[in-house]
């Protein structure tokens, strides 16, 4: 049997996840971490408490290169890329023409560099860079690069651990992204995450990424942390996962994306799927994504029904599970707008039984970015 | 002394006289991992062997718990609502689940012994 499966990829800490313990489960592809000898509770924990090391090889790094990579890379996304400034990093919707959610990345404009560095999700990489490269044939050229490691160092000591091995990083805000060395290694370094907290990802050579993680690790604020903790960290923030609270069925302003639009982008109309997704802006969705607080103990599993007090349908959970920072279950999923109202009593079926819950704001857990005005100048 | 029994749903079942105490194994709690959910059935439920019993969630996943053999449930670990992490902690002693009243004890052949679990455990 183990002979007709895919051999899994693997990332440059793969002989460092074994030789720490971790316990090892397919994921996108990759034989990746689930968790650690510590356990998912506890790294999740650790990480809004001290600082976690994540390995995010799997994510797919890439360059896009053209006269105007701005410009070319806005024909496949609503975000504003041409009015990105030099040394930022943003948020954006890779789009198709029905105006549905393709994949959602990060896209970062290195300051005196023309090329534009992005990030997309592991699980449709492949997907994202034919499509990217076929949209924007002639106009713009995507060099993947497999060969890069990407880590990511959360929490609120991160900043503290970090300057120790890159002095002046802790000077970084939120969403800025320098290139600078990590422990005499080149890096690509943004505050930025997938926690709600403070934090970095750190983009290097593969061939640097082993030594650079155990000088991390070897910090004592740090602790390896899986991707088991790493979803419940997101979920508690109210972040989506692709393939699960958005997709192709999905659209940015159902999903609550909207305000990864930019405005000029809105007046000018010019991405894909434009026409149906401000139509929608304009005139309301169906459903809406919401954040659900279960009021027992019981966690409410992707693809829960959501049923209205009189027994109605009226929706589904997109992600669900146990909060550890707030010792309760949460849920993200999709209700018929009428029902989306921060408050709104329903039920979650849970094995035949309907249990209580709220709809409930997001993020369930206070976001900490470092944002820049906060700080003193 | 009492009996332990093993199931390869990884159930153990602890008979003194008429009445077993189930709950998981240690292999099964360490799979799971943190155990943050645990539903255990009512007393007076009747139970049928392999049919659903008990629920026990991890940060990551649910599982059911099957009963390994037919019986009356006589008590459950109500302990376990406030503190699920006592299956983690002691999954064969304090991390009980609940005490069936024996209703075949036919069905007790079926399990397996330690020695049998232990070599189980190992081929997985």
């Amino acid at each position: 049997m183990a002979s007709t499966e895919p051999e899994l990829r693997e990332t440059p800490l793969h002989a460092l996840h074994v030789e720490l313990g971790a316990k090892m489960v397919p994921f996108a592809g990759y034989d990746m971490p689930v968790q650690y000898p510590s356990g998912i509770l506890k790294e999740h924990l650790h990480t809004r408490a001290g600082a976690g090391l994540f390995d995010v090889s799997h994510m797919g790094q890439a360059f896009l290169s053209a006269d105007d990579p701005a410009r070319a890379l806005e024909s496949v996304t609503a975000a504003d890329v041409s009015g990105l400034k030099e040394g930022m990093q943003r948020y954006g919707l890779l789009l198709n023409e029905r105006g549905t959610i393709k994949d959602d990345f990060m896209f970062s404009r290195l300051a005196g560099e023309r090329d534009l560095y992005v990030v997309v999700n592991a699980g449709t990489k492949d997907g994202d860079f034919g499509y990217i490269a076929e949209k924007l044939r002639g106009a713009a050229m995507l060099t993947p690069r497999p060969d890069r490691a990407l880590l990511a160092l959360q929490g609120p000591k991160a900043g503290a651990v970090l300057e120790r091995h890159a002095p002046g990083i802790d000077q970084l805000t939120f969403m800025k992204v320098v290139r600078t060395t990590v422990a005499g290694a080149p890096a690509i370094v943004s505050r930025s995450g997938y926690t709600g907290e403070d934090g970095f990802e750190i983009s290097l050579e593969g061939t640097d990424a082993e030594r650079v993680a155990r000088v991390l690790i070897g910090e004592p604020e740090v602790l390896p942390i899986g991707l088991g903790a790493r979803d419940s960290l997101r979920l508690e923030a109210g972040l989506c996962l692709y393939g699960h609270d958005i997709d192709e069925a999905t659209d940015p302003v159902e999903a609550d994306l909207v305000w990864s639009i930019g405005k000029r982008r809105k007046m000018e109309k010019d991405f894909p799927g434009a026409e149906k997704i401000m139509d929608r802006v304009f005139n309301g969705t169906a459903r809406k994504r919401i954040g659900i607080r279960p009021e027992g103990r019981a966690p409410a599993r992707e693809g829960t029904e959501i049923a209205s007090k009189d027994g109605r349908i009226i929706g589904r959970v997109t992600s669900g599970g146990f909060g550890p920072s707030l010792n309760a279950p949460i849920a993200m999923g999709y209700v018929e707008t009428a029902f989306a109202t921060d408050g709104t009593e329903i039920d979650l079926i849970v094995r035949g039984k309907a249990l209580p819950a709220r709809i409930a704001p997001m993020p369930f857990v206070p976001h900490r970015y470092k944002r820049a005005s906060t700080l003193h100048t | 002394m009492s009996d332990v029994r093993y199931t390869n749903q990884h159930e153990w079942v602890r008979i003194d006289g008429d009445e077993a105490t189930i709950g998981i194994t240690r292999y099964a709690a360490e799979q799971l991992g943190d155990v943050v959910f645990v539903e255990v059935p009512e007393p007076g439920r009747s139970l049928g062997a392999g049919g659903e019993a008990a629920v026990v969630e991890s940060v990551k996943a649910a599982s059911e718990v099957y009963a390994p053999i037919t019986g009356e449930v006589t008590a459950s670990n109500a302990a376990l609502a406030d503190d699920p992490a006592k299956v983690n902690a002691d999954p064969e002693g304090d991390g009980w689940f609940f005490k069936l009243k024996i209703a075949n004890r036919d069905e007790l052949a079926k399990l397996m012994t330690g020695d049998q679990y232990a070599e189980f455990v190992k081929g997985l």
